[in-house]
C-alpha cells in the first residue's frame, strides 16, 4: 500500500489507496479510545478490587444490623469481635456538618463576591489565594489542627482537648471551601449577562441583581457545589485522622472527639493481618465509602445535567 | 446553565430604585468580602507560623541528611527524595493516560454519544473518591494481585490513578480552547485527525496541558493516605536503589513524626510542615505564573 | 433543473478519468490502479472533456433540519463553477459534502451521491486522500498560528516532504500562484494572523494551491476582503483554472458572472437552476426565481 513518498504530482491519477498516514491515523483512534475509557476501567477496577478484598467478610461474617446500627468497634477483642460502625458514621457526619456550617456560606460569599462584585487585580488576587488555599496538603492541615488549632480550642472553650469535631470541621470547612468556591463561582458566571442588564436597567440594584436574579437562576450550580463540599470532606483522611481526637464515640457536643470512618482505614490497615476478619471489614467500610461517595457525585452530576436538559 | 424558572420581572418595577438601596448594597458587598476575607486569613496564617515556628530548624543541612536518634534529630533528606521519586513516576503513568483520554474525549467522541457520558461521569466519580479509597485499591490491585508489593512503583501507580481525572479535565479545557476553525482548517487540507491532533490542536493546547500537570504535580506531592499502605514507609535507614523498594515520603513523614514518635523538638515537624507546604506552593505558583504569563501572549 | 449534458456515462473507458462510469465505480473501486499507469499527459488532454464533479440527488439534513434536498449536477474538469444563491440556501453545506466533512460533523446526514473523478466519494477507502485532492477557502482567513512560510509549508509537510529546498519551492510557487508573494517574500516568518485581512484571504488560498489540489473550493471568499484584493484573487483564480477546476460559491452575483462559465443558483436548499452563466445573465432561464434573483429583485 505504501508507495514511495515524493513530490506531489500535479493532477495525480486518481488514488484512494490506504497510506501509512492513514494507518497512523487509525492506530492513534484506538489508543486514544482506549486511553479514554481508562477512568470507567479505574472505577471499576476500585470497586472490583476493593470489592474483591472485603467481599470475604461482606458475604460470610458481617451481621448488617451490627454493622450499620452498633456503634461498637472492636476488631480485636479477644473473647467476641465486633464491627459496628456508627460511632464513625456519626462522628464523619458530625464533622461534615460542621464543616458544612463554616464552609458554605464563607465559599458562597466569596463566589458571589468574586462573580459579582470584585474586579481587576483584586478579583485575580482572590482567586489566587483561594487557589492556594486548596494546595495546602491535607496532611499539613492535620497537623495545624494538631500544633495550632487544638491549643487554640482549649484556650479558649475551657475544654480539656481540642482534637475533637469543631477542630476538624474546621479544618475540613478550610478545606472544602475552595472546591465550592470555584463550583460556586462557575455557576454564578454561567448566569447569561443579558438577565443582570435585563434586571439593572429595570431599576434594581446590584443586591437585588444577584439576589433575585442570579441566585434564583444559578442554584442548582450552587446545591451542586455545596454537594461536592460535602463529598470531600466526607472523604477527607489524614486530616480527620490528625485532628479529630480519634475516639470511638458518638459525639453530643462540638468538643467531643470522634473517629471518622476515614481515619479508621488509615490507623488500623498497617497493623492488621493480610486477609483476616479485621482487614477484610476495613475494606467493607472502604466499599461503604466509596459508595457513599459516589451517590453524592452522582447526584451533584444530575442535578447540574438535569438542569441543562430542561 | 439555564435558570430554572421563568424570571418575575415585576419585581423591578421603576419605584425599586431608591437611595437607601445604595447604602444596603454597599453593606452587603463589604460583608461579602469580608466573609471572602476570612478564607484569606487562613492561608496567610498558616504561611506566618510555619515560617515563624519551622525556620530555625530549616537548613541546607536539614534538606540534605537523614533522619536520625530515632528521626528526633537530623534531616529529611530520604523523604524528600522519596516524594520526588513517587511523583517523577506517577507523572509517566498518568501523564500520557491522562492527556490521552483527554484527546479522545476533546477530539474524537461524539459529545451527546452514551459512552462519553459514561466517561464523564466515571472521571467525576475518580476524582471524588476518598483518598484512602485509593490506598485500598492500591493495597488489593498493584500491592496484592500484581504482585509489586509495598513498592515505590505500586505507591505510584496508586498515586497516578488519583491525580488521573486532574489531568484528564484540565488537558480536556485546555483541548476545547483550540479554536474549532484551526481543525477544519487542517481537516480540508487532507490531515488526518491524528495529523491535526499532532500538528495543530497540541501544540497550541500544550502550555494549557502543561499548567494542569503542573498543579496535579503539587497535589501529588502532598498526598499521604494514598502511599501510606502502597510503598512509603515510616523510616528507612537506606536510600531506595530502584522502583520495587519502599521509600520514605515527605507527607507521611510529617504525620508520623507529628503524631508516631514521641520527644521530637517541635520545630522539626514545623520545619518539614514548611518545607511541604513550600514544595506544593513553589510547584503551584509556577503553574500560576505560566497560566497568567500564556494568557498575556495568546495567538489568538 | 438542467444538468451539464455531457454524457460521461457513454464515454469509452480510453481515458483514467472516465474509465468510470458510475454504476462500475459505485460497486467497486478495485479497477482503478490499473489506470494509474497512464500517462500524466494523456490525462490532461481529456480532462477538458470530462465530468470532474458529479452530484447526484445530493441531500444534506442536519438533524431534522434539511439544508440541502436532491441537488443533482456535474461540474467539468478546468471550468469555473459558480453557485449563487441567498444566505442558508446550501451552499456552505454542498461544499462540505463533497469533500465529506459530514465525517466529522455529529449531526451532519448526507444521501445520494457525490462522484469525484467518477468515484463515489463514500467509496474512497482514503477519505484523506480525497480531501488532499480538494483545496477550500473559507469566508473568513483562518491563519493557523503559524509563521506564513509554516503556514503554506504545513499540507506538503503532513504528506512526508521534509527536504527544506522543496518546500522552499512548494512555499514560493503557492504564494506566487495566489499572488502574494511579491508582499511577503521577506518576512516569510512572521505570523500568519500579523497580515491585513485580504493577505490573509491570499494565504489561505495560497495554502490550499500547496497541496496542489484538483478541485478548488472557495466559499464566499471576498465578504472580508477590500474590493481591490477581490479583483486580484478573481485574476489568480481565472490563471488557476487552467491547471484545476473551481468550484466558487459566492454571495456577489456580478462575481459569477465575471468569472464562471456555469453558474447554479441556490434556493432554500434547493438547486434551482444550472445554466451557461452568459446565457442566465442574459435572462434565458428556466425558472422565474432564478432572473429575479440574478436582477435582485428578492433576497
Amino acid at each position: 500500500m505504501e508507495q514511495p513518498r515524493s513530490a506531489p504530482p500535479l493532477g495525480t491519477l486518481l488514488d484512494d489507496a490506504r497510506d501509512r498516514d492513514w494507518y497512523i491515523d487509525q492506530f492513534f483512534r484506538l489508543l486514544m479510545f482506549l486511553c479514554g475509557i481508562s477512568a470507567v476501567v479505574f472505577v471499576l477496577g476500585i470497586f472490583i478490587f476493593v470489592f474483591k478484598e472485603g467481599s470475604g467478610f461482606i458475604i460470610q461474617q458481617m451481621d448488617w444490623a451490627e454493622f450499620f446500627l452498633s456503634p461498637k468497634w472492636r476488631p480485636t477483642s479477644a473473647i467476641r469481635a465486633t464491627y459496628g460502625t456508627l460511632a464513625m458514621v456519626a462522628g464523619t457526619a458530625a464533622v461534615t456538618l460542621i464543616a458544612m456550617a463554616v464552609a458554605l456560606p464563607l465559599s458562597f460569599a466569596a463566589a458571589i463576591f468574586i462573580a459579582e462584585f470584585a474586579r481587576g487585580r483584586m478579583r485575580e488576587w482572590l482567586k489566587v489565594i483561594i487557589e492556594l488555599l486548596a494546595a495546602i496538603p491535607s496532611v499539613v492541615w492535620g497537623f495545624i489542627g494538631l500544633m495550632l488549632i487544638n491549643p487554640l480550642l482549649i484556650d479558649t472553650f475551657d475544654v480539656p482537648i481540642g482534637l475533637n469535631v469543631l477542630n476538624a470541621g474546621l479544618i475540613l470547612g478550610l478545606m472544602a471551601a475552595p472546591i465550592i468556591t470555584s463550583i460556586a463561582e462557575d455557576a454564578l458566571k454561567a448566569v447569561p449577562d443579558t438577565y443582570r442588564e435585563a434586571a439593572e436597567a429595570l431599576g434594581a440594584s446590584k443586591w437585588q441583581v444577584v439576589y433575585k436574579v442570579v441566585l434564583p437562576a444559578a442554584k442548582n450550580g450552587l446545591l451542586s457545589a455545596a454537594l461536592l463540599g460535602i463529598g470531600r470532606a466526607f472523604g477527607e483522611t489524614m486530616a480527620v485522622l490528625m485532628a479529630s481526637g480519634h475516639a470511638l464515640t458518638i459525639p453530643s457536643s462540638p468538643f467531643d472527639s470522634i473517629r471518622a470512618l476515614t481515619a479508621t482505614i488509615a490507623a488500623e490497615l498497617g497493623e492488621t493481618p493480610v486477609g483476616s476478619d479485621h482487614y477484610q471489614a476495613l475494606f467493607a467500610i472502604g466499599i461503604f465509602l466509596f459508595t457513599i461517595t459516589f451517590l453524592i457525585n452522582m447526584s451533584a452530576d444530575f442535578i447540574v445535567r438535569g438542569i441543562k436538559n430542561q | 446553565m439555564t435558570p430554572s424558572q421563568p424570571l418575575d420581572w415585576s419585581l423591578f418595577r421603576a419605584e425599586a430604585i431608591n437611595r437607601q438601596n445604595d447604602r444596603l448594597q454597599h453593606l452587603f458587598m463589604i460583608l461579602f468580602a469580608l466573609m471572602a476575607l476570612l478564607l484569606v486569613i487562613p492561608v496567610v496564617m498558616i504561611v506566618i507560623i510555619l515560617l515563624q515556628k519551622g525556620w530555625s530548624a530549616l537548613s541546607w543541612e536539614f534538606l540534605t541528611t537523614f533522619p536520625s536518634n530515632g528521626m528526633t534529630e537530623g534531616g529529611i533528606f530520604p523523604a524528600l527524595l522519596g516524594t520526588i521519586w513517587l511523583v517523577a513516576i506517577s507523572l509517566l503513568a498518568s501523564v500520557p493516560l491522562g492527556v490521552a483520554a483527554a484527546i479522545y474525549l476533546s477530539e474524537y467522541a461524539r459529545q451527546e454519544h452514551w459512552l462519553t457520558r459514561v466517561i464523564n461521569l466515571a472521571t467525576i466519580n475518580l476524582a471524588g473518591v476518598p483518598s484512602i479509597v485509593h490506598a485500598l485499591f492500591g493495597l488489593g490491585a498493584f500491592v496484592a494481585f500484581f504482585r509489586l508489593g509495598t513498592s515505590i512503583l505500586a505507591a505510584s501507580l496508586t498515586l497516578a490513578v488519583m491525580t488521573l481525572p486532574v489531568v484528564i479535565v484540565s488537558s480536556w479545557e485546555s483541548l476545547q480552547a483550540v479554536p474549532q476553525a484551526f481543525r477544519e482548517a487542517c481537516w480540508n487540507m487532507g490531515a488526518t485527525r491524528w495529523q491535526t491532533i499532532r500538528h495543530v490542536v497540541l501544540p497550541n493546547a500544550l502550555t494549557g496541558i502543561l499548567t494542569g500537570i503542573i498543579l496535579q504535580v503539587s497535589r501529588a506531592a502532598g498526598e499521604t493516605a494514598p502511599i501510606m499502605f502502597t510503598g512509603a514507609a515510616f523510616f528507612l535507614p537506606y536510600l531506595p536503589s530502584g522502583v520495587m523498594d519502599q521509600t520514605m515520603a515527605l507527607a507521611l513523614h510529617l504525620f508520623t513524626i507529628s503524631t508516631q514518635v514521641p520527644d521530637v523538638p517541635e520545630e522539626i515537624p514545623f520545619a518539614v510542615a514548611l518545607v511541604l507546604f513550600a514544595l506544593v506552593l513553589l510547584i503551584n505558583a509556577g503553574a500560576i505564573a505560566l497560566r497568567m504569563h500564556l494568557r498575556s501572549k495568546k495567538k489568538w | 433543473m438542467s444538468n451539464q449534458s455531457t454524457a460521461h456515462h457513454n464515454e469509452e473507458p480510453k481515458s483514467p478519468l472516465s474509465h468510470s462510469s458510475a454504476a462500475v465505480v459505485l460497486s467497486t473501486t478495485s479497477t482503478i490502479s490499473t489506470a494509474d499507469a497512464l500517462p500524466a499527459s494523456a490525462e490532461r488532454e481529456e480532462a477538458q472533456a470530462t465530468v470532474k464533479v458529479a452530484v447526484r440527488d445530493l441531500s444534506i439534513h442536519y438533524g431534522t433540519t434539511t439544508a440541502l434536498s436532491g441537488v443533482s449536477l456535474d461540474i467539468a474538469a478546468n471550468e469555473i463553477f459558480a453557485i449563487i444563491g441567498p444566505a442558508n440556501s446550501g451552499k456552505s453545506s454542498f461544499l462540505q459534502a463533497i469533500n465529506r466533512m459530514d465525517l466529522l460533523r455529529h449531526n451532519m446526514s448526507v444521501s445520494g451521491s457525490v462522484l469525484f473523478n467518477g468515484i463515489d466519494t463514500r467509496s474512497w477507502r482514503n477519505v484523506y486522500a480525497l480531501r488532499r485532492k480538494i483545496g477550500v477557502v473559507f469566508p473568513l482567513p483562518v491563519g493557523l498560528p503559524l509563521s506564513i512560510y509554516d503556514n503554506v509549508a504545513l499540507a506538503p509537510r503532513l504528506r512526508g516532504i521534509k527536504k527544506p529546498s522543496l518546500l522552499d519551492e512548494i512555499v514560493e510557487r503557492s504564494l506566487r500562484r495566489a499572488a502574494l508573494w511579491d508582499e511577503v517574500k521577506d518576512r516569510l516568518q512572521a505570523l500568519g494572523s500579523l497580515l491585513s485581512g485580504g493577505q490573509q484571504q491570499r494565504l489561505t488560498i495560497a495554502r490550499a494551491l500547496s497541496q496542489d489540489p484538483e478541485v478548488l473550493m472557495l466559499d464566499e471568499f471576498s465578504i472580508a476582503v477590500d474590493p481591490v484584493t477581490t479583483m486580484r484573487i478573481e485574476d489568480v483564480l481565472k490563471e488557476l483554472k487552467q491547471q484545476m477546476t473551481i468550484i466558487l460559491v459566492t454571495n456577489l452575483v456580478q462575481q459569477a458572472n465575471r468569472l464562471a462559465e456555469r453558474t447554479a443558483f441556490f434556493l432554500n436548499g434547493e438547486c434551482v437552476e444550472v445554466g451557461e452563466t452568459e446565457a442566465l445573465f442574459e435572462g434565458q432561464v428556466q425558472d422565474q426565481r432564478t432572473l429575479d434573483y440574478l436582477q435582485g429583485r428578492f433576497g
